[in-house]
């Protein structure tokens, strides 16, 4: 077990690493003297030259590498060029916004699509098995951003129940909140319930076409005992798969929605980050979501462990 | 041969899917010779118009005409979403199969590789890409692009591997071909089916992709249409001129089902053993 668990742990901190190389190199090598772009197109050489010195930006790049990682790693994220705040502030700002949407569409299309997916898997071939799977296949082909604005037209301007955009805040309430966040995660679960729905719908079948099954049933079991305590387990593996690689996309899916709702997350700051070419603000977001997505697949891992016990053994 | 075509034509999501895809194909054809309008010309009179006789899916807040606003936009989602394939299966298949026949330390290190590339969804490189160069088509094509490679590594070096083992491999060995002789006359033959089906699913998420990209304004640029921008520029208006949000949207929903379809069928017919995985 800790084999296993450390060796997936050191791995991810090490892609931590190199990740951060990447982004190192892009936002802060390729777009040239930073002390140039503070200062404008304007300013003296000498100016620029005591700016550099200041910030220590002649240092050779692996000493400026090593010491961007080191404020990284204590929360120090720079300062943003257009809102003079430390940029850390400005993310835990936002990400009180992003998470909870991401975490809350993530529930709400674990909910929905595994029922149904083991429903299919159950009924296979059967008329509901054929239509929760059609359904399911135009899900898949919906843009979550067309479906947000279908239901913004839909339940906000047309039933006038719920909010178009906007958020309440947190510290207004958390009803209020909750009421702004309702319609984007639904848009975001609905696209991801799809994909999930299918993945445990056909890795229940794999499962269920095993041998084990099949002595399972002989030996007396019944069909749903059999479903429940023998197959679902067994199928739950890919399903995690997926369910850790959608925390990726939902994250994209977060920063591309809020837009639809004008939510004040993550994205909208990103966003106006590139507009005012404010680039230590998309650095920061950037660094933070590349982390998130990196632990998520590594606690993945991890759950697999638990799910499938042989593997603590494993190496 | 007839008779595995007819179990093709036989294949309904197969049939489906191509029918929906010439359709696709074909309308961005069309619009290089025709469109019903042109799509830059402002017709302030005819602006926030629902769907008529004279236009059939009716206008956008410039009077523009909106069903050839999405034939021209096909253009855009069609091309990122192929040149993003190429360049993913381009690289990333010759990579999937060099760790194949190397193994070892090589392809350890493509698959941690693959792990850092997936820490970077398509989204995320758009953003550093165009935080940095600015917005554009090219730059959704080399996010989507890079997004595409991992992807193809992983599903090359999967099959690969798997046939390796194989005793024509073997045969191949004992008659003296090496490793990349093998790979070009054995393997990659062998691979055509599993790369196509892939494709056509990638083909689909660029699809998806794009339009997202050029919904937040990171995609093609105006006045170059496209479905994404389409939408962005719907959503200020959608209690005036709801119509102008439905058909694009619908257009990516169509598209992209077609797609979908077609891989389905393709998986189907040339790989009955992929059936339920995905």
């Amino acid at each position: 077990m800790l084999s296993y668990a450390s060796k997936r742990v050191v791995i991810g901190i090490l892609t931590l690493l190199a990740a951060s190389i990447i982004v190192f190199a892009v936002l802060e090598v390729v777009p040239g003297d930073p002390a140039r772009l503070m200062l404008g197109m304007n300013a003296t050489e000498d100016a620029v030259r005591a700016l550099q010195d200041q910030m220590g930006f002649n240092q050779p790049l692996i000493l400026r590498y090593f010491s961007w990682l080191g404020d990284l790693l204590t929360g120090d994220f720079g300062k943003s060029y257009t809102y003079s705040v430390p940029v850390i502030d400005l993310i835990k700002e936002r990400i009180a916004v992003s998470l909870p949407l991401a975490l809350i569409s993530l529930a709400l299309s674990t909910i929905i699509a595994i029922p149904i997916g083991i429903f299919a898997a159950s009924r296979r071939g059967s008329t509901a098995d054929t239509t929760a799977m059609g359904i399911a296949q135009v899900g898949v082909a919906i843009p979550n951003f067309w479906f947000a604005l279908l239901l913004v037209y839909i339940f906000a301007v047309v039933l006038r129940l719920l909010p178009a955009g906007g958020f309440a805040g947190w510290e207004n309430g958390f009803w209020p909140s909750i009421k702004s966040l309702i319609l984007p995660s639904v848009a975001l679960a609905l696209p991801q319930a799809s994909i999930l729905a299918r993945v445990t719908r056909s890795s229940l079948l794999d499962v269920l076409g095993e041998d084990y099954i099949r002595t399972a049933r002989a030996k007396g079991l019944s069909r749903r005992k059999v479903l429940y305590h023998h197959a679902l387990r067994n199928a739950l593996i890919p399903v995690l798969t997926i369910l850790g690689m959608q925390f990726s996309f939902l994250l994209a899916g977060t920063i591309i929605v809020e837009n639809v709702f004008y939510l004040p997350g993550l994205g909208r700051l990103v966003f106006q980050a590139i507009t005012q070419r404010d680039l230590i603000v998309v650095e920061g977001v950037v660094m933070i979501l590349v982390a998130t997505v990196i632990a998520v697949n590594v606690l993945v891992d991890l759950s697999y462990a638990i799910v499938d016990p042989r593997l603590w053994s494993r190496k | 041969m007839s008779r595995k075509f007819e179990s093709l034509i036989g294949n309904r999501s197969f049939l489906i899917g191509t029918i929906i895809t010439l359709i696709v194909a074909l309308m961005a054809g069309l619009s290089f010779l025709w469109t019903p309008y042109s799509v830059s010309a402002l017709d302030i009179v005819a602006k926030l118009k629902p769907p008529s006789i004279s236009h059939w899916l009716g206008t956008d807040h410039f009077g523009r005409d909106i069903l050839s606003m999405i034939m021209v936009g096909s253009r855009a989602s069609i091309f990122v979403a192929f040149v993003s394939v190429a360049i993913g299966a381009g690289i990333g298949v010759p990579l999937g199969l060099w760790a194949a026949a190397r193994g070892g330390i090589v392809d350890e290190m493509l698959m941690r590789f693959n792990d850092l590339i997936f820490a970077f969804p398509a989204l995320l490189s758009a953003v550093m890409i165009t935080a940095i160069f600015g917005p554009g088509a090219v730059n959704a094509i080399i996010a989507i692009g890079i997004f595409n490679i991992p992807v193809f590594a992983r599903v090359a070096r999967g099959a690969a591997l798997a046939l390796w083992v194989r005793e024509f491999v073997l045969a191949a060995r004992a008659i003296g071909k090496g490793e990349g002789r093998i790979t070009l006359d054995h393997i990659l033959p062998n691979l055509a089916n599993i790369l196509i089906i892939q494709g056509t699913i990638q083909f689909s998420l660029g699809i998806l992709a794009e339009a997202g990209l050029s919904y937040v304004g990171l995609g093609a640029q105006p006045p170059m249409p496209s479905w994404g921008r389409m939408l962005f520029e719907a959503q200020t208006m959608i209690s005036l001129a709801p119509h102008m949000a439905l058909f694009p949207g619908l257009a990516i929903m169509v598209t992209v089902l077609g797609l979908n379809l077609l891989g389905d069928g393709l998986r189907d017919f040339l790989d009955p053993k992929l059936r339920y995985m995905r």
